[in-house]
């Protein structure tokens, strides 16, 4: 028998256990990108099913198909173009009627569609019972119960779904019925708007039209705009019926329909009491005890990342040091083995020994506060300090990923609503000290002039984000939008899906990093063995020399601490001759020498990522601006620092 | 007494509720600029007149008729430092001395007009809240500009002042279409019963109970949403 392939997508509100089944159907055979030009991540992977090759896209989690977020627009658009043979709603159990608020949306749109009923279990205990199949009955489509985190159900999910998708006939219609005065008019306009040719089903557009949705306004005025009177009229109508909004008459509309099919098919068996999970829900934003409680959290995991890290590093270090030796003593120490050691395989070495044992504890962190649903939490309780720097509580996660490392930090940002604050907490998080500038400002700062001068660095950098944060708030175009998110109930994160989320986020983090910590190496290398680091030296002396006060040697580590900011004091002992930087160095060029490494961009993989995200223009603005800055302020230090005798 | 005098002590009184400053005597002499005796006299005919509660040496609080003159007066003044300020841009200080004067004189068909135009604000320059109209509209964007809208009836509250665990329903969304989509995206419709569960401190976000889920709303959205106590 042939081989069929078909197209599933994954789509249903944020927190309802959707990657979880999409982990679960696609195992290893997934791939984790951004959509074409967008800031958004996409998932695709593929999965076998008797003789079906089954590829599955897990669509964004969002609450509507209304154009509020690029998350929105990108699904709607999905679902209504390039039309999916099945489409999977997954829906949250324990929140049937705001999950079926999105369910009626995509049977406006009129797709194939399968509800799978996610979490039945914890329904059950909270005391929610669901009559399944008078639910697939009232929606029309079908309904399949399952426990996404046990794997259960989800074989009879994609069962059902093949089974729509080989009726090949679009299913029963069964789109939400509004009220009357309102069908009468929706239908109206669905006759006018046939003749054009939007590519989505008419009546979804005449409702989108009376609802006001300016992407469809655009589309639909740009082809024929003598229907905009017409719209107009209706919708008019609409509202001095209901003396309220179009589209808050229509989205009351739904919610009505997915009250009445919620309250016909559930019934509530006890009356719930407060669980575990509520206590716990309330006393992590608790106004008084949720901040020492973050507290805690955070710094109990820097501490363990950090303190695992430094193991685990120097245990690599030590294994990949014996593999030099054993290497030089197989090929001999000629100058091609040396090249191909020094050029080629320390870089992928230094990537391995520095990045790898902090990155990989540091995305599991990740994995189990997303997956706890701690991480909304703590938006909650850093909601007014963001929005200082012009953010909402959300962009509190990036900053924080950044203090690790810049890369997810900003691969992090994603999470935010909008272009604008999507770049702005980019931007921040690139300002913010990375594990690697902690080595050089403690290591250097911290060991050589006090550690009361290395916090006082960071202390400076947070008040520099804050300025920069309101500055480029202001600048930027695009209005702020406010904080609004689902706050989910407290689960215990998956082991599976922890693994498989920490191995694929490696995999896009190796791919990035990897090739230029290898290329950086090379180039550095090969400079040192051509002898023209002196004539860097003396190009830019008068950056470094006059305006910055540091001696000439410090060009290279400058310049080439942007593939690897931890190596630049390696290079720097290198160059001097010793490690002992109190010789060479005073007080105040060793507090304008990590100034400046902890401001002008994190690295090339940091530069490589924003390139992914928003493309060459804006990442290279961001680039040279922040090295402008670190010049600009550690000339600024210097100076100020003068004044100070006792440095 | 003029009718202008009576609204500035009120105003006067509804300013120090808002910043949860008692109304001593003293306290409004020092805002209005006026002798202290004749502000206790003042406010003691304002007693007489059932607008303010008086009680010698702690001070008056509003009753709720009072409170409404206030609101409104308050209302006024606020929509015409907007207008004074963002269109005519004129400084802010000036705005506020100008606004002073012409609150009295300006109706409430007109006030309202100026709230339609400036597209529903709700904080004037300085960041203290417009107080809302008494127009029995659920949306802005249908209040109606003939000046025909049935007046409000039961009185509303922000949400956010509503204490920890009590539940109301919601009944006025203020503001354009981008809030009320957000809003009603996830499930904040005019009419649904919603219940405060905690608030942030330093003006963060509120978490609120609603159609079974739990949501945390930023202030600034926060509000926008109005509600009646149930």
């Amino acid at each position: 028998m042939a081989e069929k392939t078909i197209r599933i997508a994954l789509a249903g509100n944020a927190n309802v256990g959707k990657s979880v089944i999409f982990n679960h159907l696609t195992g290893l055979h997934q791939h984790i990108g951004n959509w074409p030009g967008k800031t958004v991540e996409r998932a695709e992977g593929t999965l076998r099913f008797g003789d079906y090759t089954i590829d599955v896209i897990d669509l964004p989690g969002i609450y509507s198909l209304s154009t509020y977020s690029l998350e929105e627009l990108i699904s709607r658009e999905y679902i209504a173009l390039e039309k999916p043979d099945v489409i999977i709603n997954v829906v949250d159990a324990t929140l049937l009627e705001r999950n079926l608020f999105f369910t009626l949306q995509l049977l406006e749109l009129e797709t194939p569609l399968v509800v799978a009923l996610n979490q039945i279990d914890v329904a059950t205990k909270k005391g929610i019972k669901i009559d399944h199949e008078r639910l697939g009955k009232l929606l029309g489509v079908p309904v399949v119960p399952c426990v996404a985190t046990r794997g259960s159900g989800l074989d009879d999910l994609v069962r059902k779904a093949i089974e729509v998708h080989e009726r090949r006939h679009p299913p029963s219609l069964h789109y939400p019925r509004f009220g009357l005065e309102i069908e009468e008019r929706i239908s109206e306009l669905a006759e006018t708007v046939e003749q054009v040719d939007t590519g989505y089903p008419a009546r979804w557009i005449a409702v989108k039209l009376l609802e006001r949705d300016p992407e469809v306004e655009k589309l639909v005025y740009s082809r024929k705009p003598a229907i905009a009177e017409k719209v107009n009229a209706l919708a008019r109508e609409i509202e001095r019926i209901h003396s309220e909004p179009s589209y808050a008459v229509i989205a009351s509309e739904r919610y009505n329909v997915a009250n009445q099919i919620a309250r016909q098919s559930l019934t509530v068996v006890s009356p719930k009491k407060p669980s575990w999970d509520e206590r716990l829900a309330s006393l992590t934003v608790h106004r008084i005890w949720g901040y020492p409680i973050m507290a805690l959290v955070m710094a109990s995991i820097f501490y363990g990342i950090f303190s695992f890290g430094d193991y685990a590093s120097s245990l690599l270090s030590n294994m990949f040091g014996q593999a030099r030796t054993l290497f030089f003593g197989a090929f001999g120490t000629g100058l091609v083995a040396e090249f191909a050691w020094d050029g080629l395989i320390e870089g992928a070495i230094a990537g391995a020994t520095i990045a790898l044992p902090y990155i990989v504890p540091f995305y599991i962190a990740l994995s189990i506060l997303e997956n706890s649903g701690y991480l909304p939490r703590v938006a909650f309780l850093m909601d007014s300090a963001m929005h200082k720097i012009g953010l909402h509580g959300k962009a509190f996660i990036p900053l924080m990923l950044g203090y690790g490392c810049c890369v997810p930090g900003c691969m992090a940002c994603r999470i935010m609503e909008t272009e604008k604050e999507r770049f702005l907490a980019s931007f921040l998080t690139t300002l913010v000290p990375c594990a690697a500038r902690t080595v050089v400002i403690l290591g250097l700062v911290g060991a050589y002039v006090g550690i009361e001068w290395a916090l006082f660095l960071y202390a400076f950098d947070l008040l520099l984000i804050l300025i920069l944060g309101r500055l480029a708030f202001k600048v930027l175009p695009g209005e702020p939008v406010g904080l609004i998110m689902e706050m989910p109930s407290y689960k215990l994160p998956s082991l599976e899906v922890t693994a498989k989320q920490t191995w694929f986020r490696l995999e896009e983090f190796v791919w990035v990093a990897f090739p230029l910590m290898v290329v950086g190496n090379l180039v550095l290398k090969t400079l040192r063995f051509l002898n023209v680091l002196p004539i860097l030296e003396q190009a830019f002396s008068i950056i470094t020399v006059s305006w910055l006060g540091l001696p000439a040697v410090t060009v290279t580590p400058l310049i080439f601490g942007v593939f690897r900011k931890e190596l630049t004091l390696v290079m720097l002992a290198a160059l001097v001759g010793t490690s002992n930087f109190a010789t060479v160095l005073t007080g105040t060029q060793m507090i304008v020498f990590a100034a400046v490494i902890m401001l002008y961009v994190p690295c090339v993989a940091t530069i490589a990522i924003l390139i992914k995200q928003f493309g060459h223009k804006r990442a290279l603005a961001i680039t040279f601006f922040e090295i402008g800055f670190a010049i600009l302020v550690g000339g600024l230090m210097f100076r100020a620092l003068k004044f100070l005798p006792v440095l | 007494m003029s009718t202008s005098n009576i609204e500035e002590y009120l105003q006067t009184l509804y300013t120090l509720e808002e910043e949860g400053k008692p109304a001593t005597t003293t306290e409004v002499a020092k805002r209005l600029e006026f002798a202290a005796p004749s502000v206790t006299e003042m406010l003691k005919r304002l007693a007489r007149q059932g607008y303010v509660r008086y009680e010698p040496y702690k001070g008056a609080t509003l009753t709720d008729q009072g409170r409404r003159i206030a609101s409104k007066i308050t209302r006024k003044h606020r929509i015409l430092e907007v207008f004074l300020h963002d269109i005519l841009k004129i400084q802010k200080d000036r705005a506020h001395t100008e606004a002073c004067g012409m609150e009295h004189v300006l109706s409430d068909e007109a006030g309202n007009g100026l709230c339609r135009m400036l597209r529903f604000p709700d904080k004037c320059p300085d960041g203290k809240p417009i107080p809302i109209c008494d127009e029995d509209v659920e949306h802005c964007d249908t209040c109606e500009p003939t000046g025909e809208n049935p007046s409000r009836q039961e009185r509303l509250l922000p949400l956010c002042s509503l204490r920890p665990g009590q539940r109301a329903i919601v009944r006025f969304i203020r503001g354009g279409r981008m809030a009320v989509k957000r809003l009603y995206d996830l499930g904040v419709t005019t009419g649904i019963q919603i219940q405060l569960k905690s608030c942030a401190p330093l003006g963060g976000p509120v978490e609120v109970t609603v159609r079974g889920s739990s949501l945390a709303i930023g202030r600034g959205l926060a509000a926008k949403i109005f509600v009646e106590e149930c």
